[in-house]
């Protein structure tokens, strides 16, 4: 018995909390765990080192060296006799042909400036919950003001739809109270229309009324031309692409039908394509004489095709939620618009907000291949205008590099920004 | 409990008759009959895959039926959503997993229902929802989201949200089966208050204490029919039908 140790235990005083050990820290010790932990990563470690220096070193001097008041590419040549320099002249002359296309107005390069500018201002309140929110009636505005600031025309025209989309939305919520939600709709589409004939009166009798020099469609270009399509088309297809996700779960056999056959032909189909349909083909589905914008039909394009991939990424975040959030909003006895709204939306739209900056990104970077049909976005403008002029013929380097960076700016930043949202509407441990 | 079993009425709560329900071509569901008293807790067992779920399910109508009819509270549920809403505004819900709603604090989830639906102003929804907090004792946590809650405190809050609604009766879906031990006791007193409040309960559970402290009538189902019925002291003593002696010899033998 006197071998068997007593096994009965019992604590009286509880072991207080105490700090954790304290760990070497230190730039040595980080390096020695990240860079040089054993022999391998060592000689990667100094490979890694080895090319990143040289890139640097070769492309610095070049760079450092860049010629900027030259006026063709033989004259930065001439310059640089032979030594290692960019040939960044091309730029300092033709900044304004990329940034706007090289037929908008020169004097009115403050208009597209200034709706950019107001463009931030726009969408602060968006991104930014906490934000005033009377700073959204100004997100409202904006677009009317944007498109009048870079069209020009009277401020008549943008006015005539503002208004003929309030009318539209008060017949709506006035004729849905008092007979349905298609009645209503109905109704809505009656009151846009009617108010839109009218206005075109009063735009057609005052076409001088605080107007701005006109700018035709086909004299946008440059980078503004990729930023309108962009914003456009990601704010536009992103309630589209709810609808259409939330359409695809419907019960409705022929509101699903629809849907699925949307999305699916759309999936199936490359932008390019699309693209070439806005272009030349859709002029045909119209009746003769119609001239539907260009711009107009490349916006449709884009914001069907982009809306096609964004249902798919919010119909994987709903579902994603347990069948138990459908239920307790059920029983709680909120209708269906509620429940999506206030319950489904707000968790669905919260797990899809990576695959959605994925496609907004790839979005706006696609926006770059209306280059193909004869449109002078950035790259148009590097590829045609400017390449082919004979001051600046066998010149890329410099081009692109601003290109790329006017992209990689946009695009880093919306991804930041995505991360950033992410980490504000995580609730479930903070 | 014989001052609470008094407050029983004769007025019919719930109204089930001849009911039937299938999955596909899976009859779940088999002419299930049933009245209730307004007032009256009923604590419905049974082994697992018996419907029990089911049938509580089908009187907020998250499940349809397709023959027979269901009346709660005077209104027969069909399939008109008006009449679907109606009711599911007057019955109250507690799931097993509690489902509040993640992206809302707990305030929030307990005022979302009563101003969206019952159009109450914030302020007035945000007093009934402190009150109701106060009285499932966890008014303090009012800010914190579901996520910091532990499960014995989600289910606690997630009857606080069905009861801001002021239903007329509550269905409670195995409200303990996911929680600790630790915790089953505090959602336990919650609903023992409830029920001496004179609240109108069903409860599917397997705490058979609280079917004898609370109920007014145990209903053992099998195979998707009510096998046997009888008052707590009757149906545990002196159970009549074999399928429930087994059932009661597994579940209260060890």
């Amino acid at each position: 018995m006197s071998d068997i140790p007593n096994i009965g235990f019992v604590r009286h005083e509880p072991i207080p909390p105490s700090a954790p050990p304290i760990q070497q820290a230190g730039m040595v010790k980080w390096m020695r765990e990240n860079l040089f932990s054993n022999w391998i990563n060592s000689i990667l470690t100094i490979l890694s080192i080895y090319f990143v220096a040289k890139i640097i070193l070769a492309s610095t001097p070049w760079m450092w060296n860049g010629v900027w008041t030259t006026s063709s590419l033989r004259e930065c040549r001439e310059v640089l006799q032979g030594t290692s320099g960019a040939c960044w002249s091309v730029l300092a002359e033709r900044w304004n042909q990329m940034l706007f296309g090289f037929k908008y107005p020169v004097e009115a390069y403050w208009r597209p400036t200034l709706a950019f500018v107001f463009l931030l201002v726009c969408i602060a309140p968006i991104l930014f919950q906490k934000l005033p929110r009377n700073m959204l009636i100004f997100s409202a505005i904006y677009p009317f003001l944007a498109f009048w600031l870079i069209w020009g025309g009277t401020v008549l025209t943008p006015v005539v739809v503002a208004v003929s989309l309030i009318a539209g939305y008060l017949a709506f919520v006035k004729i849905e109270r008092l007979t349905g939600f298609a009645a209503g709709l109905l109704s809505g589409v009656v009151a846009v229309a009617l108010v839109l004939y009218l206005g075109s009166f009063v735009t057609a009798a005052l076409p001088e009324f605080i107007a701005l020099e006109p700018v035709a469609s086909r004299d946008m270009g440059g980078f503004m031309l990729n930023l309108i399509l962009g914003t456009v088309c990601v704010s536009l297809s992103i309630p589209l692409g709810i609808v259409l996700a939330l359409g695809r779960q419907s019960n409705m056999p022929i509101i699903k039908g629809i849907c699925v056959v949307f999305i699916e032909f759309i999936r199936g189909v490359p932008l390019i394509t699309l693209l070439f349909v806005a272009n030349v083909v859709l002029s045909y589905f119209f009746p003769p004489g119609t001239n539907l914008d260009l711009i107009l039909r490349v916006i449709i394009m884009i914001t069907l095709f982009s809306a096609a991939y964004i249902a798919e990424v919010i119909r994987g975040g709903l579902a994603a939620l347990p069948r138990g959030q459908y239920e307790a909003a059920d029983s709680l006895g909120l209708d269906y618009p509620q429940a999506m709204r206030l319950i489904i939306l707000p968790q669905a739209l919260k797990i899809s907000i990576p695959g959605i900056v994925n496609v907004a990104v790839g979005l706006f970077k696609d926006t770059t291949l209306v280059s193909v049909i004869s449109m002078f976005d950035l790259v148009g403008m590097i590829r045609g205008p400017i390449s082919s002029s004979t001051a600046w013929t066998g010149i890329y380097w410099e081009l692109y590099l601003l290109a790329i960076l006017l992209f990689f700016v946009v695009c880093y930043g919306i991804s930041q920004y995505s991360q950033w949202l992410e980490r504000q509407l995580r609730t479930d441990h903070h | 409990m014989s001052e609470a079993q008094m407050k029983v009425s004769d007025e019919i709560a719930i109204s089930i008759d001849n009911m039937n329900k299938w999955y596909g071509t899976f009859h779940v569901l088999r002419d299930i009959n049933l009245d209730v008293q307004r007032g009256e807790r009923i604590v419905i067992c049974g082994p697992s895959g018996s419907g029990k779920s089911t049938l509580i399910r089908c009187i907020n109508a998250l499940e349809e039926h397709q023959q027979g009819s269901i009346t709660v509270d005077g209104t027969l549920l069909s399939s008109d959503v008006k009449n679907i809403d109606k009711v599911r505004s007057e019955v109250g819900m507690c799931f097993q997993h509690f489902n509040l709603f993640p992206h809302l604090t707990i305030l929030e989830n307990c005022t979302l229902a009563p101003i969206w639906v019952r159009k109450i102003p914030k302020k007035e929804a945000e007093e009934t929802a402190m009150h109701f907090l106060e009285k499932v004792k966890i008014p303090e946590q009012a800010d914190k989201y579901p996520g910091q809650l532990s499960g014995g405190q989600q289910q606690r809050v997630a009857i606080a949200r069905s009861l801001c609604m002021k239903p007329r009766i509550m269905l409670f879906d195995e409200p303990t089966s996911a929680l600790d031990p630790e915790m089953i006791k505090e959602v336990l007193d919650t609903m023992i208050e409830l029920a001496e409040d004179g609240m109108t309960m069903l409860c599917v559970t397997h705490e058979m204490g609280f079917a004898r402290q609370v109920a007014n009538r145990v209903i053992f189902m099998d195979a998707g029919q009510i096998v046997e019925q009888n008052e707590p002291e009757e149906f545990f003593n002196n159970p009549q039908s074999d399928r429930t002696k087994l059932f009661l010899s597994q579940i209260l033998g060890h």
